[in-house]
């Protein structure tokens, strides 16, 4: 796979190195918050295939394909061998589209297809120069692994202390005692979370949801105990589950030391609890007979912030703007969501909120969710 | 059997006026093709060309009406000022490069890093410009909430004309499709560019608007050239015969612009949005005889000429008597009552189009109209019409119909390249 990998912060940088080519641009509108893509125009017809420059310099290169033709056109870049490098399509007559294509150093062809056949009309292109240098802040990046590792590892003890606690409950038949317990116990699990599903057969028999069960598989793990909590207002025939529940929570414990999640992992985490907040606990499927969705939700919402925490100082050298989007975004979904928790920290009931409320909190995620939805392009780009 | 309402006679002589007329519309589409593709190449198809986002006034109102519509509302939920600035700079880049049938951002769908989310959401992909508009509006709410609030500092920009429609009789306003802050109508002749125009808007918004409401149109209810075909609403009637068309310029400056003389400078150029979303009863309209339903409207159904005679572009005649000694065209059909003479001249531009969003509980078919127009001031525009229309005692249509929603948004005039929506205001 050489896909292009540019950190959003260095954009800039690679555009910058197409001087000759912002000559010849015309493409006069100023992009928002960012400089100008540097065009080369394309006149297509039906015979004929005008590059306005065949000489261009590497990194991104905007082609404005103009149909002047009567055919119905396409444009393509090719590299040897006819890999394709970009291509714009079905561009009728008259009609104007941009293609854009990120180019290293080499030899390539542009080819318009009137009537959208054959191997249509071809210009070579050479490219020159070197694309901006990635870079490579390794350091940084496995001090930010070495950072959340640290977190998992506080995390965890808590987690199998929490939930010896509520499976001793639960065993013990003190319904009361375990519905209290329950919600505090998957806070830290609901707060790691992205270390749970990286080991995908751990995750679905311990978190999973009754829907979701597949035919002949067992309904297992914390929602089977709640089922049973609160639809039964009993404990009867939980036993074999909470002792699995503990074995299995040990166990994501056990996996977690020995594989640490990678920096880019981790920054796919945070966007991965966001994604979790906004498909189960938005709703309020996740904990759909106990309501204690809003402790999930805060858990969620508290490991993605420590995921960013681990990863900040990159995040700060590479894209500092991102950071500060990021934080105001938590800041003001925090603000949303504490309003619901009592000062000894239990939390409203789901079912208790109004349509309106709920809202509110997803605007504030959707709102956190598109910043942080670029995390992992920063890392990836630093790697 | 066959029991006739007041006035509702003589309908059986229309029949005749259709044919002249339907010709006459095939001619209208025909000369559709020809001008618009001016400039182009012969072959290109004029639906699927771009029309220019920039210009003394916004694209999307005296525009020949697209087919399709998305128009969404806002509520704008930051409180930084400088922050709904930036976003509406975004907006508008993303929109200008929307409109010329490109994708946003500076590497569209697939052309950026595979680590991130792509910019474009990639819909649009291989689909031409398709005549996409997208105008902007701003609500009263945006400068002055509900409590009084000055939120943004605005008020002394707000113009005097940008005033909450009043309450109609009749009015079942529902809070969750009123109101809003900001509206945007996305119209194309394409409902997947429309469609994709408003999803990435929507997307760029997040953490300073928050929708409110979408509406989705499949078909346009009303032409505003003459150069477009008369089309047809929901009740199988044609819709916006005698609507304000691009071509008599004049009418066009003096009902639907802001003039140079506004209150408010951003203001000039600009034109006034009210949407209104009317429910239409389907099954009983369509158990309502023919004649029934001609009288209602005061067309016939067919031609769409007026009930006084004549074909569809010809003008009612409302003194015209028929032979049972009553009015021709009802006194209470529609379109007596909406007509500009009795309204103290009031002309709006309409812009409307049919929607349907399945069947609701009981199996009826949940559609309607979504009605749109544009004016130089909603107070001698929609208001007076709709004053006489609305009501079990007026407009004999309201039978079938119940208006659930409701806005009004001041559109500012167009942008020259390099400016940014809401720029002038915000400023």
């Amino acid at each position: 796979m050489t896909a292009p990998l540019r950190a959003l912060g260095t954009g800039v940088a690679a555009l910058a190195l197409l001087p000759a080519l912002a000559a010849c641009a015309t493409d006069p509108e100023p992009a928002a918050g960012g400089s100008g893509t540097g065009a080369v125009a394309v006149s297509a017809t039906d015979d004929a295939c005008d590059v306005s420059t065949t000489s261009l310099e590497a990194g991104p290169s905007t082609f404005t394909v103009k149909n002047e033709g009567d055919k119905t056109t396409e444009f393509y870049v090719y590299a040897t061998g006819d890999r394709i490098m970009g291509e714009v399509e079905n561009i009728g007559p008259g009609l104007s589209r941009d293609l854009v294509v990120d180019l290293d150093r080499g030899t390539y062809q542009g080819a318009c297809k009137p009537g959208m056949v054959g191997d249509g009309i071809r210009q070579e292109i050479k490219v020159t120069g070197e694309a901006a240098t990635k870079l490579s802040d390794s350091e940084e990046l496995k001090a930010a692994a070495r950072s959340y590792s640290r977190y998992v590892q506080s995390q965890t003890g808590a987690l199998v202390e929490e939930t010896t606690q509520f499976t001793d409950a639960v065993k013990a038949g003190q319904v009361e005692e375990a519905k209290t317990l329950f919600p505090q116990a998957r806070t830290y699990w609901e707060r790691i979370e992205p270390v749970a599903e990286i080991f995908g057969d751990l995750d679905p028999i311990t978190d999973g949801r009754e829907p979701d069960v597949e035919p002949g598989q067992d309904f297992t793990g914390w929602h089977r105990i709640e089922k049973q909590l609160w639809v039964e207002g009993n404990t009867d025939g939980m036993e074999k589950y909470a002792d699995q529940l503990l074995a299995n929570v040990k166990e994501v414990v056990k996996r977690s030391k020995e594989q640490p999640l990678t920096a880019l992992q981790l920054a796919q985490g945070s966007k991965g609890l966001l994604d979790e907040v906004a498909t189960g606990k938005i709703t309020g499927e996740e904990d759909e007979f106990s309501h204690t969705d809003l402790w999930d939700f805060k858990a969620n919402i508290e490991g993605s912030q420590a995921a960013i925490s681990s990863l900040r100082p990159v995040l700060e050298e590479q894209d500092p703007t991102l950071v500060e989007q990021l934080d105001e975004r938590f800041a003001a979904l925090d603000t949303e969501l504490n309003q619901y928790q009592s000062e000894d920290g239990s939390w409203v009931f789901y079912d208790q909120l109004t349509k309106a409320q709920v809202k509110e909190l997803s605007d504030r995620v959707a709102a956190l969710s598109e910043p942080i939805s670029k995390v992992a392009g920063v890392v990836a780009a630093s790697q | 059997m066959n029991e006739r309402r007041p006035g509702l006679s003589r309908r059986a002589l229309l029949g005749g006026a259709g044919v002249g007329v339907l010709a006459a519309g095939g001619g209208l589409g025909y000369a559709a093709r020809s001008t618009t593709a001016e400039g182009a190449s012969a072959t290109a198809d004029p639906a699927a060309l771009p029309v220019d986002f920039d210009g003394a006034h916004q694209a999307g109102i005296t525009t020949p009406a697209q087919d399709r519509l998305h128009l969404a509302v806002f509520d704008v939920v930051t409180t930084d000022k400088a922050e709904l600035d930036a976003m509406l700079q975004q907006w508008t880049a993303a929109a200008r490069k929307m409109c010329s049938g490109n994708d946003i951002g500076d590497f569209g769908s697939v052309a950026g890093p595979v680590e991130v989310p792509p910019e474009d959401t990639g819909e649009a992909q291989g689909l031409p410009p398709s005549a996409l508009t997208l105008t902007i509006g701003f609500g009263p709410s945006l400068f002055e909430t509900a409590d009084g609030e000055d939120r943004f500092g605005l008020a002394d920009k707000r113009p005097a004309a940008l005033v909450e429609l009043p309450a109609f009789t009749g009015d079942r306003l529902r809070p969750q499709v009123s109101g809003g802050d900001l509206v945007v109508q996305a119209c194309a002749n394409d409902p997947q560019v429309a469609v994709h125009a408003i999803r990435n808007l929507v997307r760029i918004g997040f953490g300073v608007v928050s929708i409110r409401y979408s509406q989705l149109g499949f078909g346009r209810t009303s032409s505003t050239s003459k150069a477009q075909a008369t089309p047809r609403n929901l009740f199988g009637f044609k819709d916006g015969t005698a609507n304000i068309k691009s071509e008599d310029t004049e009418v066009v400056d003096r009902h639907v612009w802001v003039g140079d003389d506004a209150d408010q400078d951003w203001m000039v150029g600009g034109s006034y949005m009210v949407n209104r979303k009317i429910m239409m009863r389907i099954e009983t309209w369509d158990r309502e005889s023919l004649v029934g339903q001609e009288n209602i409207i005061g067309r016939t159904k067919g031609s769409g000429g007026p009930m006084s005679g004549g074909d569809e572009m010809d003008a009612p005649d409302f003194d015209a008597v028929g032979d049972d000694g009553e009015p021709a065209i009802a006194l209470k059909s529609h379109v007596r009552l909406a007509h500009p003479d009795v309204n103290g001249g009031a002309q709006i531009l309409r812009r409307g189009y049919n929607f349907v969003e399945g069947n609701d509980d009981l199996g009826q078919l949940a559609a309607g109209l979504f009605f749109i127009c544009f004016q130089a001031d909603p107070a001698t525009g929609f208001v007076p019409i709709q004053t006489s229309l609305a009501g079990p005692s007026n407009d004999l249509m309201n039978e079938y119909l119940t208006h659930v929603g409701s806005g009004v948004f001041a559109c500012p005039g167009g942008l020259a390249p390099g400016e940014h929506w809401g720029q002038a205001l915000l400023a």
